[in-house]
């Protein structure tokens, strides 16, 4: 049967992506997607440091070596911030889940926990790492 | 008497008491989904710290697989493994799922991902145990 143009008129339109300006909403959930699929590849890095591990001393340094250059320091960080952007976004989809934080209100205020929250952990981690400590 | 809402259901009681919807399986993904994502975030946080430590500690060959062939280590990273692919694996499924539209293509897709992430799992437990079995050797 086809609508009559009132019932057409009625009907959410899902939003057409090429000309939508995405709220901050939408951006943080596709960059959820986004973000899992870099941490496969990340993971693949971690496989290769425990098979260079598992291959013997000379492997194990020579990774270590790699790991030390410029680019690799670049790679791991935006790889910790893309992590615990996906772990601390992960706890709001569990909480999702469990009917709590679904208003727009609360959703935009939960974007900023969450932003913030990966800010700190990834700043966090790499002050702990520092070698600046070692002294 | 039915509820309003329930006149307006499609499915009868009983496929609603099951939960399955029409695609008979789903739930059992979404739900493995998030308990692997549970089980993910005090493992990835306990490997972080651990890294972090070792790397302070200077990162010798000696101390990293003499970390790993700790029981408890040993035990934490094939459960890590085990839980971030299993959950990698049902995440780019659904990716797949979304966005590969012909049905050859996608079942291809499926299944390549499918392998692939059987395999990575398989590469890093057996690393993760021979490091642990020949520590110190
Ligand atoms: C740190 C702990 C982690 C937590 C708490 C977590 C949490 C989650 C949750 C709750 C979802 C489901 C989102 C939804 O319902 O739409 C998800 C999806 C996903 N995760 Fe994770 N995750 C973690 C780590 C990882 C890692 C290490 C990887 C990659 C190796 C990964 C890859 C993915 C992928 C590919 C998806 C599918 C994205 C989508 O469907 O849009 N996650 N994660």
């Amino acid at each position: 049967m086809s609508d009559t143009v009132s019932q057409k008129a009625k009907r959410p339109l899902s939003p057409h992506l090429q000309v939508y300006k995405l709220p901050l909403t939408a951006l943080l959930s596709i960059t959820h997607r986004f973000t899992g699929m870099a941490l496969i590849f990340g993971s693949l890095i971690v496989v290769g440091f425990f098979f260079a591990a598992a291959s013997g001393e000379e492997y194990y340094n020579m990774f270590l070596d790699y790991a030390e250059m410029p680019i690799a320091k670049v790679i791991l960080f935006l790889w910790s911030g893309a992590l615990y952007y996906h772990m601390c976004n992960g706890v709001r989809h569990m909480i999702w889940d469990t009917g709590a934080l679904l208003t727009k209100a609360s959703a935009m205020k939960a974007n900023y926990v969450v932003l913030l929250s990966a800010a700190l952990l990834t700043i966090g981690t790499w002050a702990m790492a520092c070698p600046c400590w070692k002294g | 008497m039915p509820t309003v809402k329930e006149k307006n259901m499609m499915n009868s009681p009983l496929k609603t008491a099951k939960g399955l919807g029409s695609a008979h399986h789903g739930v059992e993904h979404w739900l493995s989904q998030k308990i692997t994502a549970l089980a993910n975030l005090p493992l990835i946080l306990w490997f972080i710290c651990s890294t972090v430590s070792l790397y302070a500690k200077g990162a010798s060959y000696e101390a990293f697989t003499a970390w790993v062939a700790q029981p408890l280590n040993t035990t934490l990273l094939v459960a890590m493994f085990i839980s971030v692919f299993y959950h990698a694996k049902l995440g780019a499924q659904v990716v797949t799922e979304d966005y590969v539209s012909c049905g050859a293509m996608k079942k291809a897709k499926l299944i390549a991902q499918k392998l692939f992430f059987a395999l990575i799992t398989v590469a890093s437990i057996v690393c993760v145990l021979k490091i642990a079995f020949t520590a110190g050797m």
